[in-house]
């Protein structure tokens, strides 16, 4: 399952300014171990102690919320986006 | 001048230079202003706020910008009003309403849009940019024209007909997105980091733009004296606004504006439609679970709200409550409100006023407290909500026999109460 990763601006240090990258993984929770492989340091940036996603990050499978989803196991399948984004703003 | 020191995170305390960010690059907490309070302490006082203008810029030394060239319109310092009759109708004693309908586009936004423009033309930006259920898109367009900056404003497609023609005619461009408030926003929130050269109020401008719903304490404890009201409630989306409520309130006490009269308590309100937050409250949960919003209030229909946890932290802490109501009783406050104060507010409004009257009948809300309920959008931006609803009481021929036929010239006329 190759997937496109959608890295934003906060976390592109970890990925030599990169605000894409390309990883192998059938579900979020797999891409992050893959994405800290890769560049090491991001997971702690994305999961708190507990391994359980941080409040104020987003992650996005297919432009839906993985909250909505089945959350750090939502299913990736070839072709597919994960977007990684900052949970504040709006209002 | 301003008294702003930089930006800090408000979970972790990594403190940041005063730029164009909203985020902590570690944890990705939101990023708030800091200001050196002595000196703000040592400057500002009665006498010289009430020598400023009247509008928010009064307040500029409160503010997180400069203000000798602010983006303004004349957003603020809006009518607080007595409100008996309304009072009288809800068993409450002394009532006052925010009438903030009455701003240069129509709601409060244009308070938090001035103070977001005038920080993005300080820092350079040339373009301002937003994601809006409505009420920002008008002020955004219309602000951008004022200070001859581009407008980039993005919507959900599916928006009262009124928010986006008085969006569009000021000339900007203007994107409807096929998806909901939260998609459109999620869409800036990546749009920002690709668009470095765009000021995204509500994004990479948030920490300076949501100070300015400050100005809607300051404004309410000025008029009523340079006291402090009792109780307030405030209509709830992202939670900024009742979270700047009340951070207002406590920077006035910590300036020595007023005195400290012990905290203001601060109520939420929300529509049955989208209460992520009245739900979490319910629960006595810390944390706010998102939900897909199905609402008439859609400049409330925030499911994923940025602020909901710090907005059930201030209710929390001051002892008010978040209290949510259908789309019918949203109606009913809409026509409460206008009929016994002459107030003509839109959907949020009616939900504000609805869930007042909930938490009056409730007893949360009380008689004996001087309480101010924030309406905070005009009714004319959402008048789809009243089709059906209200109309004329006849149509008749231009006759005097039909008119009599309607009324007695020796009776006096009822009140309408429905």
């Amino acid at each position: 399952m190759t997937v496109t990763v959608r890295i934003p601006t906060q976390l592109r240090s970890l990925t030599g300014g990169a605000g894409e990258v390309s990883v192998e993984a059938p579900s979020v929770r797999r891409a992050i171990d893959e994405l800290e492989s890769a560049h090491p340091g991001i997971e702690a940036r994305l999961l708190d102690d507990q391994g359980a996603l941080r409040r104020f990050v987003n992650l996005f499978v297919a432009d839906e919320d993985v909250r909505f989803l089945d959350g750090l196991d939502t299913a990736l399948s070839s072709g597919t986006t994960l977007s990684i984004v900052p949970a504040v703003a709006g209002g | 001048m301003s008294f702003v020191l930089g930006l800090s995170c408000r979970e972790c305390g990594r403190s940041y230079a005063a730029e164009a960010l909203h985020v902590c690059e570690f944890c990705f907490g939101p990023l708030e202003v800091s200001y050196d309070h002595d000196a703000m302490r040592a400057t500002v006082s009665r006498e010289r706020i009430e020598s400023g203008p009247p509008t928010i810029w009064r307040y500029a030394d409160l503010l997180p910008v400069s203000p000798e060239a602010p983006v303004d319109l004349g957003a603020g310092f809006t009518p607080l009003i007595r409100a008996d009759r309304l009072a009288a109708e809800l068993g409450l004693g002394e009532l006052w309403v925010k009438d903030d309908t009455r701003n240069p586009t129509g709601s409060f936004k244009d308070r938090v849009v001035s103070v977001a423009l005038t920080k993005a033309r300080e820092l350079g930006y040339k373009v301002a940019a937003c994601a809006s259920t409505g009420n920002l898109a008008n002020s955004v367009a219309a602000h951008a024209a004022r200070a001859g900056m581009e407008s980039v404003v993005l919507i959900p497609h599916d928006l009262e007909a009124v928010k986006i023609l008085t969006t569009a005619v000021f000339g900007g461009r203007l994107i409807a997105v096929e998806g909901s408030y939260d998609d459109v926003n999620r869409l800036c929130a990546e749009l920002a980091g690709d668009f470095p050269s765009w000021a995204f109020v509500n994004v990479n401008i948030r920490p300076y733009y949501a100070e300015g719903s400050k100005t809607l304490a300051f404004e309410v404890a000025e008029q009523l004296g340079w006291t402090l009201p009792d109780h307030v409630v405030v209509p709830i989306a992202s939670g900024s606004q009742l979270t700047k409520i009340d951070k207002g309130f406590r920077e006035l006490v910590d300036l020595g504006l007023v005195e400290d009269s012990g905290e203001v308590r601060v109520s939420g309100a929300q529509a049955a439609g989208c209460s992520p937050v009245a739900t979490a409250f319910l629960e006595g949960a810390e944390h706010v679970r998102p939900v897909k919003p199905h609402t008439i209030a859609k400049s409330l229909a925030i499911g994923n709200p940025a602020d909901g946890s710090y907005a059930l932290e201030a209710v929390r802490r001051t002892k008010g409550a978040i209290e949510s109501v259908t789309d019918e009783q949203i109606v009913e406050g809409i026509r409460l409100l206008a009929r016994t104060e002459g107030i003509f507010a839109e959907t949020a409004g009616g939900v504000t006023i609805a869930t007042l009257a909930k938490l009056a009948a409730s007893g949360v809300v009380r008689r004996d407290e001087k309480v101010v309920v924030y309406v905070t959008g005009n009714g004319l931006k959402t008048v789809e909500a009243l089709v059906g609803h209200v109309g004329p009481s006849a149509t008749i021929a231009p006759t005097l026999e039909a008119v009599a036929a309607l009324f007695d010239p020796e009776a006096t006329l009822d009140k309408e109460t429905r």
